[in-house]
């Protein structure tokens, strides 16, 4: 291992940065309020900044997992045919499809719908609890590599135009009622749309590595 | 613009997790990042096989994908089997155009130009051209930010068979072909992600 050769010192490492779109080196600059630093080579977005610090960020979460249960035990949408009437939560969903023969659905929709976006918001809560106080949380860098690998597979915002687009689909032949679920949907979809766009990357400038 | 200076130029290498600028050693195998010990690359491991592998699977998923149907409704013993465009027709038809463009959209047109973007972007990486960089580096960002909305369908079939079981009345069902297109977006997003988009820039111009 040569880790300790890799190092640039600290303040030189916190000066650069570099475009991981197209591996240019840039010195780091504060930016103002409402600014973005985009990449002179090839336009990419290199940091912006950031309005909403940890606490916030930490309520941002909090308020996002209030939801997400919601989201999971109030029902969806409501069908009615005939004074019949059935309505679905995102489990009862992911249960049919399992039954139905399509496990690999099945298990596609748990894992972006549910499992990816609960991890993330639990690591996030996690890292950004003690991220408050300017210390890292025990098991920082892993809760970080979790982070940057699980961000792509939270599908949230998908699963909510479909559930419009199954709505429309369905209210060919029956009456369709939208339920308190599906709006819970739409503000986790928001909440989770600030999130994303957020660099937590910073979170390792902001904390201080405990002494060793 | 090769007044830039990139990374390797000056000896440094980024970390691909946590960004961190680290120094470049001549033997990097085994270096880890110093800060979160993730191990150091110049470039994704065997971007181009990657890629290209996975990319080739997720279109040979992508025929029966839209060949073979993707939900059947039962309503009053009609039976009716949808595929991903008949599906996109009747939304047209019966529900409202604007959600049978957005479908469209999500399951045809993204998943097309998912493959197309993503081979015009390695054959043009593997001949280092200096061709048109800036928008081959804007394409593949728009491919990354486009990529998952292809599982609105998937999502839509799912939703409608939890919701519609009436019994004898009406039914809905998932067929095979969902399976098929769910596991195609998979296969795509994993694609896009496998691709170096650094690859774009290191052409023989800029390159020596």
């Amino acid at each position: 291992m040569n880790a300790p050769q890799q190092a640039l010192n600290g303040k030189e490492a916190n000066n650069l940065m570099i475009c991981e779109h197209c591996d240019t080196v840039y010195r780091r600059r504060e930016l103002a309020r409402g600014e973005t630093a985009r990449c002179l080579r090839c336009d990419a977005v290199l940091e912006r900044h950031q309005r909403i610090g940890t606490n916030g960020m930490l309520a941002l979460v909090l308020t996002a997992m209030v939801v997400f249960i919601q989201a999971n035990i109030w029902p969806i949408v409501t069908l009615g045919l005939n004074g019949q009437e059935i309505s679905t939560t995102l489990w009862g969903t992911i249960i049919m499809m399992w039954n139905d023969h399509s496990q690999v659905v099945s298990i596609l929709a748990a894992a972006t719908l549910f499992f990816f976006p609960l991890a993330k918001m639990l690591t996030l809560g996690w890292v950004l609890f003690f991220a408050r106080r300017g210390e890292r949380a025990p098991g920082f860098a892993t809760a970080m590599t979790i982070l940057h690998y699980v961000g792509p597979w939270t599908m949230n915002e998908v699963f909510v135009l479909g559930a419009l687009v199954a709505i429309v689909k369905a209210h060919v032949y029956f009456d369709v009622l939208p339920n308190p679920g599906i709006f819970a949907y739409a503000v986790l979809m928001l909440l989770i749309t600030i999130f994303a766009s957020v660099d937590m990357r910073r979170l390792w400038d902001l904390t201080e590595a405990p002494p060793a | 613009m090769s007044s830039l200076p990139r990374a390797h130029e000056l000896g440094l290498i980024g970390c691909h997790v946590c960004g961190l600028v680290c120094r470049d050693v001549p033997d990097l195998h085994d270096a880890t990042c110093p800060r979160c010990g993730a191990a150091l690359h110049r470039r994704k491991l065997g971007s181009f096989a990657r890629t290209w592998a996975l990319l080739i699977a997720a279109f040979f998923f992508y025929i029966p994908a839209n060949v073979l149907p993707i939900m059947r409704t039962v309503s009053l013993g009609d039976v009716d089997d949808n595929t991903i465009l008949s599906g996109v027709l009747e939304l047209w038809v019966k529900g409202s155009p604007d959600l049978a463009i957005i479908v469209f959209t999500a399951s045809i047109v993204v998943p097309m130009l998912k493959f197309l973007a993503m081979s015009l972007l390695l054959i043009s990486a593997h001949r280092r051209t200096a061709w048109a960089q800036r928008q081959r580096a804007k394409l593949y960002r728009l491919v990354e930010f486009i990529g998952y909305w292809s599982m609105l369908d998937v999502f839509v079939v799912a939703l409608l068979t939890a919701l519609v079981q009436f019994g004898i009345l009406s039914l809905v069902e998932p067929l095979p072909g969902v399976v098929f297109f769910g596991l195609t977006v998979v296969l795509t997003m994993l694609a896009s992600m496998s691709f170096d988009p650094r690859l774009i820039w290191d052409s023989k111009e800029t390159h020596d």
